[in-house]
């Protein structure tokens, strides 16, 4: 490996150190996941006043947002993952990679679904061919092409590299279902939260709205790491460090 | 609102029939999403358990093989 690469990265990179440092960490993070997600929720069904055009049905948002936003962010998580597999084969990051496939398309299912129950109030529709929501369906598709990849090679790592390729290409579908409410105008509205300048949303809708979307990045790492050791198990069968632990699971049921 | 009402709050004005759905989907999906690796994990290991006993099995019964 690349000497400027610090010493601890190394080795928390190495299976088994990977292993028990995602086994600690993982209970935290779902912990704080589920209280940051209670709180959102309270805040956002709760102590939120209703929409003066949209009434209660705009309550869809704490979560139709925070998990469209969980759809691109682990799409690029996923790409760059992949890009680190292909060019220095680390097993690491082939894992997360692979493992963020499922919870990507999970977050993107979830959107489509969402979003289709808070068109149909408001705009009188389940579904429209929009720029937006086209490109959102074509994001779950990368995912699930990311994975059905993934599992149609015999060899895991062979299937692992193809479907790498695939996640880095699909990379441009991302920008285009960030700014497609901007480039094409029709039934979706327009981005209220925004990081440069003002949002055009009132306070008490908009801390909910953040805290369901550090409660969801919480959720993806937890969900990531539990995906990622049931990995690191299987692709390191072989080894003794899984062999200890299978045999020390077998004690621990008797 | 003044005070907290149940009522009111399951009604969602009128869109309980929207809402409801919604956040039910977003539980099921992220439970099920949360669930499942452990349940390939555990299959794994039985495997993995199958295969050493299988293996000690036939080092008992031929010492000189792998």
């Amino acid at each position: 490996m690349a000497n400027w690469i610090p010493l601890w990265v190394h080795k928390l990179s190495s299976p088994p150190n990977f292993y028990r440092f995602a086994g600690a960490l993982r209970p935290w993070a779902l912990v704080l996941a589920l209280l940051l997600g209670a709180i959102a929720l309270y805040g956002g069904l709760v102590l939120a006043p209703a929409d003066y055009q949209q009434g209660d049905a705009y309550r869809i948002i704490f979560i139709h947002v925070p998990c469209a936003w969980m759809g691109l962010f682990i799409y690029g998580v996923m790409a760059v993952a992949s890009f680190i597999t292909l060019v220095w084969r680390i097993k690491l990051a082939e894992v997360v990679a692979m493992e963020s496939a499922p919870i990507g398309a999970a977050f993107t299912f979830i959107t489509l679904v969402t979003g289709s129950l808070w068109g149909k109030p408001m705009w009188g529709t389940w579904w429209t061919w929009d720029a937006r929501l086209t490109s959102e369906l074509v994001l779950l598709f990368l995912y699930l092409g990311v994975i059905g990849l993934y599992h149609s090679f015999e060899d895991r790592r062979q299937g692992a590299r193809a479907a790498a390729f695939l996640a880095i290409i699909g990379i441009i579908n991302v920008p285009i279902v960030h700014f497609s409410v901007n480039w094409w105008n029709t039934l979706h509205q327009g981005s209220t939260i925004r990081i440069l300048g003002p949002s055009k949303i009132s306070g008490d809708m908009l801390w909910p709205l953040l805290t369901m979307m550090v409660a969801t990045k919480c959720y993806y790492v937890a969900s990531l790491f539990g995906r990622v050791r049931t990995d690191l198990l299987a692709m390191e069968s072989g080894k003794d460090w899984v062999r200890q632990i299978a045999e020390s699971a077998q004690e621990g049921r008797r | 609102m003044t005070s907290f009402s149940w009522d009111h709050f399951l009604a969602m004005g009128g869109y309980a029939a929207y809402v409801w759905p919604a956040y039910a989907v977003f539980f099921v999906v992220l439970v099920a999403d949360y669930l499942s690796p452990g349940l390939r994990r555990r299959r794994n290991l039985r495997e993995l358990r199958g295969r050493l006993a299988r293996q000690a099995a036939r080092q008992q019964r031929n010492p000189s093989s792998p």
